[in-house]
């Protein structure tokens, strides 16, 4: 059972109207690791994030996420799994008429059935864990910068303490200091919270500083997966100017140094 | 998922409370922790040294964690020094991690009082109308001022702009408008033949649809379905275009907002409120002959001709001489409003709300100034 991968896809085609988009794509994601999914701006890589969460249909294949495969599922088992996986959209999706503290609460006060008190308490406890102070729960997300409203989504995609956490673009947007500081945050709460983490990323320095496995999405199909090695060997052209580009190439230099 | 066994079992040894816990310390089963958790923090009391053993913890989260943590550190504030054990290390970093948060007390914002909110709401309401008639006036201006602008260079006008919205506004419109004014014109003339008829006087609800759908209710209605399909668009659009950034971009490439956006959309009502009043009013005038004849007996004939005796030029002229200045109240409005939006969805949806009940507010006062005005001059 423990090496039953918690998302595994077969075979998945996904498209609009008469345009593939996936085309029999295969992916298992094992437990308790950071995925980064890295791919062509346009690529496919939101349409395979959305797939696996249910928000798009599919043409083809079958997905299952914690042993659930979602085409099957009761309304109560969907529920039941989507308890259990968070999720941070790219441009954050907080509600904009709750305060900070209510868009965390929200998950909890639609599943669960806990004192005010407790909710408080455990909002805040979220905002601790990302980084914010009490001072910003009463805060507007209009009035949050970019890095903080990344700060609040995640939260509150860990609202309910999933298994799985799907991330769209964390670091888009962030300056590079803010990008790394959330990126050391995603690692040590992946640490303490033994998350899974599914990755959607452009950020290169993400994908060296904290993803235990990199899948590269081209051509509708996972072309390599496996780690920065794997990555620097394939043969995929796409791959290769990828990582080995003008700008990818700088930083595997600077990551050379530094492994040496 | 299921727990097995009691999540918090107490047992009294010499003065000693000792507390295992198991099954599953996580978010479903918060509530129960925090009621078991709250007991033992109660049942200190009795006891001098306590200690709880996780060992049963098959499960553990970030909940369980704090409510671990809110029990211990209500224990230690009582005085005692409680012991954990029995605890992996994996679990013993979450706990950690819940040591520094909410030192604290939780404060929820003060509930002020009834009597002074309310008064405040009232203060800030009529500030506010206040304001309003600065922002309209400011609109008012600064639509005026690109409005000389474009005379002066008439090149410059969005000709293209103000031709789609004028098919949005003006003729897509035309089918609803005929429509309500039809059923308005109607209601009205067999309402007035209905009452007349106890006096015999049936031949003067003729008299009254005419007069009163040219002067009044023709534009008044007209203007308040605009405001309610037209100037609530404005307003969502141009707020839309406001969270996005957009109003900005175009200001910082050197445009202005008003020119481009604005202006062909006031101009644009100030030509469609008399075409669609005019429409609207010959509706209105057609369903009222239609229900005289078929309800009151009265043949078309005879209620054109009644109807040649009953209304005047004068009555034609006042309805549609008060046609635009609707048109450009419920775009000054509606553009101002649009304006305001902020960030959020929530302030786009108020002023979405605030422009059509203001604009449709003002038509009304707009109205009634006419009413006077035309009255005094004899109209």
């Amino acid at each position: 059972m423990k090496d039953k991968p918690v998302i595994s896809i077969k075979d998945l085609v996904v498209g609009f109207g008469d345009q593939t988009v996936l085309d029999h794509l295969s992916l298992d994601v094992r437990k308790g690791e950071i995925l980064g999914v890295v791919g062509k701006s346009g690529g496919g890589k939101s349409v395979l994030l959305r797939t696996i969460i249910g928000l798009l249909p599919k043409w083809h294949g079958k997905i299952e996420v914690l042993g659930t495969d979602l085409d099957n599922a009761t309304e109560q088992e969907r529920r039941a799994l989507e308890r259990r996986w968070g999720v941070l959209f790219q441009q954050g999706a907080l509600f904009s008429s709750l305060t900070v503290r209510q868009n965390v609460q929200f998950p909890m006060r639609e599943n669960l059935e806990i004192s005010q008190r407790l909710m408080d308490e455990m909002a805040l406890a979220k905002l601790d864990m990302v980084g914010l102070t009490p001072v910003d729960a009463d805060k507007y997300p209009a009035e949050l910068s970019g890095g903080m409203t990344k700060r609040v989504a995640l939260a509150r995609a860990l609202a309910l303490d999933p298994e799985i956490v799907f991330l769209d673009e964390p670091t888009s947007g962030l300056d590079p200091i803010a990008a790394g500081d959330f990126d050391a945050l995603i690692k040590t709460l992946q640490g303490t919270l033994g998350l899974t983490v599914y990755m959607n990323t452009h950020d290169l320095e993400s994908l060296y500083a904290v993803c235990d496995r990199i899948a590269a999405l081209a051509d509708g199909r996972i072309v390599a997966l496996g780690s920065m090695e794997t990555m620097l060997e394939c043969t995929h052209p796409w791959v290769q100017t990828y990582f080995q580009g003008k700008r990818g190439g700088m930083l595997t230099k600077r990551i050379g140094q530094l492994v040496d | 998922m299921a727990s097995d066994g009691a999540l918090l079992t107490a047992k009294f040894e010499d003065g000693r409370l000792e507390l295992a816990a198991g099954g599953s310390w996580t978010a479903p089963h918060a509530a129960e922790i925090e009621a078991l958790v709250d007991r033992a923090a109660a049942d200190l009391g009795r006891a001098k040294a306590v200690s709880i053993d996780m060992r049963g913890v098959r499960e553990f989260d970030t909940f369980g964690a704090w409510l671990l943590e809110r029990l211990t550190r209500q224990w230690r504030s009582a005085g005692a020094s409680p012991a954990v054990v029995g605890m992996p290390e994996h679990d013993r970093t979450l706990l950690k991690e819940m040591s520094g948060v909410n030192l604290e007390p939780v404060v929820s914002p003060a509930q002020p009082n009834p009597i002074v909110s309310a008064l405040a709401a009232l203060g800030s309401g009529v500030a506010g109308f206040g304001r309003d008639l600065g922002t309209f006036a400011n609109m008012l201006g600064a639509i005026g001022v690109a409005a000389v602008r474009v005379l002066a260079r008439p090149r410059e006008f969005r000709f293209t702009s103000a031709v789609n919205q004028f098919d949005r506004v003006c003729w897509q419109a035309v089918p609803i408008i005929l429509l309500i004014t039809f059923l308005i014109g109607a209601i009205i003339a067999q309402q007035g033949i209905f009452h007349f008829r106890k006096f015999g006087a049936e031949m003067y609800a003729v008299d009254l649809v005419g007069i009163l759908i040219l002067r009044e209710v023709g534009v008044l209605i007209v203007a308040i379905m605009v405001a309610g399909r037209s100037g609530s668009s404005y307003t969502a659009e141009l707020g839309s275009m406001m969270m996005r950034e957009e109003v900005d971009a175009l200001r910082t490439m050197g445009f202005d907002p008003v020119e481009v956006l604005i202006l062909p959309r006031v101009l644009v009502l100030i030509i469609a409120l008399p075409v669609l009043t005019f429409l609207g009013s010959m509706a209105a005038l057609y369903g009222g002959g239609l229900v005289a004849w078929l309800y009151g007996g009265m043949s078309p004939e005879i209620y054109i001709s009644r109807l040649e005796e009953a209304i005047s030029l004068t009555h034609f002229k006042v309805g549609m001489v008060k046609a635009p200045f609707m048109g450009l109240v419920i775009g000054v409005v509606a553009c101002a409003e649009g304006l305001l939006v902020k960030g959020s969805a929530e302030s786009l949806g108020l002023q979405t709300t605030a422009s059509v009940v203001k604009s449709i507010f003002l038509v009304i006062v707009l109205d009634g100034l006419f009413a006077i005005f035309f009255a005094s001059i004899g109209m």
